[in-house]
């Protein structure tokens, strides 16, 4: 591979201390209707001042696994089954309610997709923001106001003292969002999510955002978890990527590599399904047929259905059954991770 | 009249559908019972374009610039303020009864979100074939259950659905539902407001291949209407640029991504994030400040001025019209027109 660009994002400290370590983790809802699989055996790690983007469709999971370690799911329906969720080394499962509460917030933040709706829309942005120390801190009102009006600023709202006092629908998408960032940022958390921050915002106000958030981070240092569907998104901001596919990780590594050399079918249709305004014209190859149902995933390896290279019977390699063996997450190349019997063949052509 | 970009059509032949002045306002109430205007959002303001035979024309801005309501004054859902719609060298507006009918057969829409724009309580079949009620002679009464089949089976659908309702299909499907109810009528032209972007992107990619494929076969043309610049690009054959009711630039789809010339389209274009790792860092970022005015207060003279880093007096005095420029080969809503080259991949290979 010919030498990288460097990005107008990469001037950001290089992955230190591991803040977050996600292992096997699993969530179902138990529903009338069924038990819905929506995360099932999820493992990855997150450092300092590292961004790990968690790319997938709708359906694949990827908010689900976000909350469960935020710590917001609706308990029930949804039930964690298995795992663990270590934050700076502690289970995060097995502690009390209490001490949950202390690291929302202040250790780990999350930003929404939809910050009008995220937003309480009877208070100020100011007293919203100025909340976070409130409960967390115990800081005075006064205090807390000019801490928010001091974040309002660092997010680049203009006209910050002057619009503090303002009500949520007051402002823009774009402002809205900023205010959300604002918030996550006020504790100084050793991590943030991000779920979905730009998919409602235009895009030139995404690119906005983006550079914020790069900037922000950069200053920080904290690790960030960037859960989007947007391959663009992902490439221009992203350290290591993990692709989700029916509530599994099918494949993990660089955005680098697995942008330039996917390895897994999944990843590489995905790419092939994308309309380039750098390459125009070409006939799209998309993969055919729908993501499955969470609540139906099919045996073996739940692409297979919709998998070009997917061998069953006699053409399958011992124990590479696609149809029946479930392929492991599994080291590919070096540094590289994918959950398919076939990956070096799409890797090695 | 504004020259709309034509590229050399041979002489004789005549636009299907020609835009002149487009406008629509709606009127700000407020009061309950003795309502009052206390303004006008101006929606559409001015838009000029035409739709050739067989040919796609894109249409690409951001939320509120005005191409959902395009949309629906070029399919008569909404009454234009100002302005004429003329199909076939004839004023919309002065059609009589039964050939405003034939207009609204030749011209049919396929919305945005596929899940409420179908009605739940009628079979699949029923909504396909509901548009021959109303034009009994496009299909005899006996074919009509063959003919809705074969729709469906063309849209890749399984014929045998027919009596299936909408909550029974995933979203992609719905959405090929729709485009087989615009076919029905075996129109002249699609109006596609938004048609993929409710969509995930592995299901968008078969739905713009069908697309594709659908125009060739039937000689349809498309007026595609979209806010992600990647997909109308892939789909276009010209493209207009909207901002806040106007169209600011438009031309062939080359000339328009390749050296656009307003400002706008600069911005619009470069913000679009790349899906490459080696072309990161590649492309020149305008990244504009401050967020879309609002279009029941829209600025003098340029509408874009507030946020366009080469305004000057001129912008704010003088309302630039769509035309021809010295600085560009399309026609191009801006004083200070420059092409811009944007960076392509063959340019890193």
């Amino acid at each position: 591979m010919t030498d990288l660009q460097t990005t107008p994002y990469a001037d950001m400290p290089g992955p230190g201390e591991t803040i977050l370590e996600v292992r096997d983790l699993a969530v179902e809802f138990r529903t009338r209707d069924g038990v819905v699989n929506a995360v099932n055996g999820i493992t990855y790690t997150v450092a300092q001042g590292e961004t790990l983007a968690i790319l997938g469709e709708s359906g694949s999971g990827k908010s689900v696994s976000a909350q469960a370690v935020m710590g917001i799911l609706d308990i029930p329906p949804a039930v964690i089954t298995s795992g663990e969720i270590l934050f700076q080394g502690d289970d995060m499962l097995l502690m009390s309610e209490e001490d949950q509460r202390q690291i929302r917030g202040a250790g780990i933040s999350m930003i929404f997709q939809d910050a009008l709706s995220s937003l309480n829309p009877v208070f100020t942005v100011g007293f919203q923001i100025g909340e976070m120390f409130r409960t967390h801190r115990g800081t005075s009102r006064k205090e807390a106001k000019a801490k928010a009006a001091e974040l309002m600023d660092r997010v680049r709202i203009p006209a910050a003292r002057e619009r503090i006092d303002d009500y949520p629908h007051q402002f823009s998408g774009g402002m809205r969002q900023r205010v959300m960032i604002a918030m996550a940022l006020a504790l100084d958390p050793a991590l943030i999510i991000a779920d979905e921050p730009t998919t409602a915002l235009d895009v030139t106000v995404q690119a906005q955002i983006m550079q914020l958030l790069s900037d922000l981070q950069a200053e920080t240092g904290t690790g960030l978890i960037l859960i989007t569907h947007d391959l663009g998104v992902v490439n221009e901001v992203a350290d290591k990527v993990a692709v989700m596919y029916a509530g599994r990780i099918v494949e993990e590594g660089t955005v680098d590599e697995v942008f330039t050399q996917p390895a897994h079918p999944y990843t590489a249709g995905l790419m092939a399904s994308i309309p380039l305004a750098e390459r125009p014209g070409q006939r799209l190859n998309p993969i055919k047929g729908t993501p499955p149902n969470l609540a139906y995933i099919p045996p073996g390896c739940a692409f297979h259905p919709r998998c070009p290279m997917a061998r069953t019977g006699k053409a399958a390699q011992p124990g590479g059954d696609c149809r029946s063996d479930l392929p492991v997450l599994r080291e590919v190349a070096v540094g590289r991770r994918a959950a398919c019997h076939y990956s070096e063949e799409l890797l090695h052509g | 009249m504004a020259d709309t970009g034509g590229t050399g059509r041979p002489a004789g032949t005549e636009p299907l559908i020609r835009i002149e002045g487009l406008t629509k306002h709606f009127p700000l109430t407020t009061g309950i019972l003795f309502k009052r205007t206390v303004g006008q959002v101006q929606a559409v303001d001015g838009v000029d374009f035409e739709v050739w035979p067989g040919e796609t024309l894109g249409v690409v801005g951001e939320s509120g610039c005005g191409k959902s309501t395009v949309a629906k004054l070029i399919v008569g859902l909404e009454k234009p303020t100002a302005g004429r719609i003329v199909y076939k060298g004839q004023d919309v507006a002065s059609m009589s009864t039964g050939e405003l009918r034939r207009y609204r057969r030749q011209v049919q829409i396929i919305f945005q979100d596929p899940y409420s724009s179908l009605n739940p309580r009628m079979t699949v079949g029923d909504i396909v074939a509901e548009g021959w009620e109303v034009h009994p002679d496009v299909v005899p009464k006996g074919d009509r259950y063959r003919e809705s089949q074969e729709l469906l089976e063309r849209v890749g659908l399984n014929p045998d659905f027919i009596n299936r309702y909408p909550h029974q299909f995933s979203g992609g499907q719905r959405q090929r539902i729709g485009i087989a109810r615009a076919l029905a009528l075996k129109p002249e032209v699609i109006v596609c407001d938004e048609p993929v972007s409710a969509l995930d992107v592995s299901v968008q990619a078969q739905v713009i291949n069908l697309l594709s494929d659908l125009q060739t076969e039937f000689g349809l043309s498309y007026v595609f209407i979209a806010h992600d610049l990647s997909v109308v690009r892939h789909i276009s054959d010209r493209t207009a640029v909207m901002y806040l009711g106007r169209v600011v630039e438009i031309g062939p789809e080359t000339s328009v991504y390749d050296t656009p010339s307003h400002p706008y389209t600069q911005a619009l274009l470069s913000a679009v994030p790349v899906h490459e790792p080696v072309l990161r860092g590649v492309k020149e970022r305008i990244v504009l400040t401050g967020d879309v005015p609002s279009p029941a207060n829209p600025p003098s003279g340029c509408r874009f001025r507030t946020r366009c880093w080469k305004a000057t007096q001129i912008c704010t005095d003088e309302d630039p019209a769509l035309v021809v420029r010295p600085g560009s080969d399309n026609p191009v809503a801006c004083h200070h027109a420059e092409e811009l080259v944007v960076v392509h991949t063959d340019a890193v290979e």
